[in-house]
């Protein structure tokens, strides 16, 4: 944890609310994402128990698996729920604008644009929390490897026809997920606790309910108090007032209300399938439909005050303005969408069960210059960010105090001019160090020359800078390129852009150290039936 | 500054393997030779398209390294050599150049300004170049791992060294395995393990994991790949190694090629009785010295322990020491150059770094645990990765980073460090995931923490600054 976040986390601690810890919104927020709060079983990893899904506030579709254990059940609640998803996902794939793309040629090896189309908008899916990001991942597993009817007619257990495409795309989603500064998935925790500093550590903020309490509490009271009745308020049945933001449900649910009505349900449909005359078959089937309403009614009752949470968090989301580099980063998103919806639509096979060497290497190489590339564009659009990094010494803001004209020595001399930068800050500087600020949106490089202390009665540092790019190619910098006395500037130890990385061999040229080629890709068999597949 | 060079072989012949030689006794320097001669033997005559060679800290990796260079060039085999910073790279073309000044050495670097150590040009048969065609034909190329990566050839090169091949990422080994045949892997498995700075869950436990260390991954495609050891640290003192070899190489024992009375340190100016000067003495005559200020919660550039550490290394400069050595039959002055203070943090060695500036101090190396990889010194000061914690994550009790610190001197070791690290220690067991297929490290952090604070508390000096 930075210093500056200890102190904000304190402050709340202190005044009992929340503290900034943004003064711009990072994230992009849509204007119509859907929302998905799931809620899955005890005892089996990822068996759905129900879900509130839509893109409307105040009209959410509940799906349920009445009887967890059943697959048949399990697959329809698959397939309502690649109903809800595909329609929105399919609404943004056909509205296109013309874009350019830089692809290398196959026949002469040069980089050329490409004219290409780019979806003008992409959809957003929201969840309570980061294990509900997980479980998007787990739904996307698995079902993408699923067959449909269609697909393999000697299939003994079909997926209902969509649901191996909602596989492909949670999967989609749940990789985009962990690309730092990507908003196609993203988890309400995750945004409230980005711009907002509780006073509660990080893994208490993962409640949904309790990190809302801090940053907006019912009736303006005691954030930490809210929080806490949150967290562990019950009424007289022991049942949570505000129940977990899932997908995993509080176990004096699970054992008081959800078992009970499980075998209440089991024991309808036994009658049910016993029942021997007309009239019989009738009243137990209206027993069932009782049975299976209690249990949608749980589930709503369990996910609805949630569902609430994360429009309440949204709204309070959108009440920030947006970052300057928000939407730079959303178009990468974009990007990836409709890289996503080409292969569908190529018919490409579902996404492998694991990376090959190359396709791990290059996904690490590129989250790792996105974390860098966040990091330093949050840092530019939020001075409060900005803060945090002075603060480590990792940039430093200041008046200039003195411009000293000078050139580079050699045949041609360039401008260098001397800048002193008068700051309060205090910046890891070695002589050499490469320092940056922003002109006209773009980086302009400096190097850290040396630290004068004139005798003027403060602690302040006076650092000379020497400036070497953006001055235009003449011998005299060009208007505008070099700071004048008096300018408020402020300079970063770390670069405003990141660099490509250098290029991995093709995976058909995977070397002896990594396996060698990886041999003809085959498509993924689907995954076996075990036992557990058929309790 | 890095570790001086030595021959392996003269100091089995020499006189430096001190009075010790009754018969059947450890003879370091024979034993090094020998590893040496095997691991030479395996490169240069072996079928295997790979060698690894595991160096504990000041076993002459380095020397090693450029003995290789030498023989493979001498054989005649276009020779590529990857080292992990440019500081390495630097380092051991100057180690060629001094070794062999006949050899014509190719010094590949990036197009950035000062891209590469300019006492390389004063050498004239050094080429230096940022493209690789320039440099073609060279006996031996040498440059980082992230510019190799750039590199495209048609021909692999027939032979290549990776040096720090511990430090280097699976995935910087992929970018550029192709553009060798077979190579030598030398590093220290002691040391920090590289690190990804996002997750890197997701590939856990498969053999080619981008984020795990390049060994991991070739051993894991290669097992059958032979594997040497160097058995001798001659950096570590007698008084160092069996602890160093203990904490941090349970299994692969090594020993310290001089013997208890061959390293002294002492002082011209009497202790004046304070903290600082009482752990001097006692890091002067057992090698180690724990400076214990009072526990307490703190940020992590806690100003107490900065400034002790400070005041630590402003009274080994002032009371004027003397190192005697294997090296020279003189006392060597303890000067500032001799010096480094070790840190988990960068803003705690730029606190270090104000600090010693405040005492006017300059020109001792203050660094953090990744930066002092490599290099050695006479004495060093470290602030505990632990010290004023209120929490023990998995960053400040990698096994790694406390290796590093407490393996970079020659004499001795003063380490600075608040009261309640032990407690610390039980009161947050490791807990990190299980991860399936991975293979589990051991030592973990936490007990080689155990064993290192154990040792440290025989040589205990509490303060109260």
């Amino acid at each position: 944890m930075s210093l500056i976040e200890t102190l904000a986390r304190l402050e709340a601690v202190g005044s009992g609310r929340a503290q900034p810890g943004a003064t711009v919104r990072h994230r992009h927020v849509s204007g119509r994402p859907l929302v998905f709060v799931p809620l899955t079983t005890a005892g089996e990893t990822g068996a759905p128990l129900g879900a509130l899904v839509g893109t409307e506030r105040d009209a959410p579709r509940l799906l349920v698996v009445p009887q967890p254990r059943d697959r048949d059940l399990r697959f329809a609640f698959l397939a309502e729920l690649a109903d809800v998803v595909l329609p929105y996902i399919d609404g943004y794939a056909d509205l296109v604008e013309a874009a350019e793309r830089s692809e290398t040629d196959p026949e002469t090896g040069k980089r050329v644009k490409v004219e290409t189309e780019l979806c003008a908008d992409a959809p957003q899916i929201v969840v309570p929390s980061r294990t509900g990001l997980d479980h998007v991942r787990l739904l996307g597993r698995s079902t993408r490897f699923r067959r449909t009817a269609e697909q393999d007619p000697e299939t003994p257990y079909p997926a209902p026809p969509r649901v191996p495409l909602l596989g492909r795309w949670l999967t989609h989603y749940g990789e985009r997920s962990r690309v730092p500064g990507s908003s196609l998935l993203l988890a309400a925790t995750d945004l409230l606790s980005r711009h907002w500093a509780t006073g509660q550590s990080g893994l208490e903020d993962q409640h949904l309910g309790a990190l809302l309490a801090w940053i907006d509490p019912p009736d303006g009271g005691s954030g930490a108090e809210a929080a806490r009745r949150a967290e562990l308020a019950r009424d007289e049945a022991g049942q949570l007032l505000c129940p977990p933001a899932g997908p995993a449900t509080d176990p004096a649910f699970d054992n008081k209300l959800l078992a009970p009505a499980f075998e209440r349900y089991d024991r309808a449909r036994t009658a049910l399938a016993a029942a021997e005359d007309g009239p019989a078959a009738d009243d137990r089937l209206a027993e069932l439909t009782t049975a299976e309403r209690e249990i949608r009614d749980l589930v709503l009752g369990a996910t609805l005050p949630t569902w609430d949470a994360v429009w309440q968090g949204l709204d309070l989301l959108r009440a920030l303005p947006e970052g300057a580099h928000v939407e730079e980063r959303w178009t990468r998103d974009r990007w990836s969408f409709t890289g996503h919806r080409d292969r569908v639509t190529a018919g490409e096979p579902p996404q492998p069960r694991r990376d090959d060497a190359v396709t791990a290497a290059n996904k690490l190489a590129t989250r790792e210059r996105e974390q860098s590339r966040l990091d330093a564009q949050e840092s530019l659009d939020d001075p409060l960010v900005m803060a945090g990094r002075r603060l480590n010494g990792e940039a430093f803001a200041g008046e200039v105090t003195e411009v000293v004209m000078a050139y580079s020595e050699g045949r041609r001399p360039s401008p260098r001019p001397l800048v002193t930068v008068r700051t309060d800050d205090r910046p890891h500087l070695a002589a050499g160090t490469r320092v940056y600020r922003s002109l006209n949106g773009k980086p302009q490089a400096a190097e850290f020359v040396a630290r004068e202390e004139p005798d003027d009665g403060t602690d302040a540092w006076h650092l000379v800078l020497r400036i070497v790019d953006r001055m235009g190619r003449g011998k005299e910098p060009e208007a505008g390129s070099v700071p004048e006395k008096g300018d408020t500037l402020c300079w970063t130890l770390f670069e405003h852009e990141q660099r490509g990385g250098a290029k991995l061999p093709d995976p058909e040229e995977t070397p002896w150290t990594h396996g060698g080629p990886p041999g003809e890709p085959a498509p993924e068999a689907p995954d076996a039936v075990t036992e557990e597949d058929v309790l | 500054m890095t570790t001086v060079g030595f021959d392996p072989g003269a100091i089995g012949r020499g006189p430096s393997a001190p009075g010790t030689l009754d018969p059947g006794a450890f003879d370091p320097g024979a034993a090094a030779g020998r590893a040496t001669d095997a691991i030479l033997h395996d490169t240069l005559h072996g079928t295997e398209r790979g060698v690894v060679v595991d160096s504990p800290p000041g076993a002459g990796k380095s020397t090693l390294v450029v003995r290789a260079a030498l023989e493979l060039a001498e054989a005649g085999r276009p020779l590529m050599v990857v080292a992990q910073t440019n500081a390495q790279v630097d380092d051991l073309v100057l180690r060629l150049a001094e070794k062999n000044p006949e050899l014509p050495v190719g010094r590949l670097h990036s197009s950035d300004a000062d891209a590469y150590d300019k006492a390389l040009d004063a050498l004239p048969q050094v080429r230096t170049s940022a493209k690789a065609g320039d440099l073609a034909g060279l006996p031996v190329v040498l440059s980082t791992a992230a510019k190799w990566a750039h590199v495209k050839v048609d021909e692999p090169w027939r032979h290549a060294i990776v040096d720090e091949a511990y430090q280097m990422r699976s995935d910087s080994l992929l970018a550029v395995a192709g553009l060798f045949e077979r190579a030598l892997f030398v590093g220290d498995p002691g040391q920090l393990d590289p690190f990804a700075i996002v997750g890197s869950e997701q590939w856990a436990g498969l053999s080619y994991d981008p984020s795990a260390s390049a060994v991991s991954t070739l051993l894991a495609h290669n097992p059958g790949l032979p594997q040497h050891r160097l058995p001798v640290s001659w950096r570590l003192p007698a008084s160092a190694a069996p602890l160093v070899s203990d904490a941090f190489y349970p299994f692969t024992p090594f020993r310290s090629g001089t013997g208890p009375g061959d390293r002294r340190l002492a002082f011209a100016v009497p202790s004046d009785g304070s903290g600082p000067d009482r752990v001097i003495d006692e890091a002067a005559a057992s090698g180690w010295g724990l400076l214990e200020l009072p526990a307490r919660h703190t940020p992590r550039t806690d100003p107490e322990a900065v400034r002790a550490v400070a005041a630590v290394v402003r009274r080994l400069l002032d009371r004027g020491g003397a190192a005697v050595s294997e090296r020279s039959p003189d006392p060597a002055p303890l000067t500032a150059d001799r010096i480094a203070v070790g840190t988990a943090h960068r803003d705690q060695a730029a606190a270090v770094r104000a600090a010693l500036a405040d005492l006017g101090v300059r020109d001792v190396t203050v660094d953090t645990a990744n930066r002092l990889q490599g290099r050695e010194y006479d004495v060093t000061v470290v602030l505990h990765p632990l010290s004023g914690r209120p929490d023990a994550t998995a960053f400040h009790l990698e096994t790694g980073r406390l290796c590093v610190l407490a393996s970079r001197h020659r004499h001795a070791c003063v380490v600075v460090c608040r009261e309640g690290v032990g407690t610390l220690l039980d009161d947050y067991p490791s807990t990190e995931p299980v991860q399936l297929g991975t293979l589990v490290k051991f030592p973990d952090g936490w007990e080689a923490n155990h064993t290192v604070l154990a040792h440290l508390a025989e040589h205990r000096v509490s303060w109260r600054p």
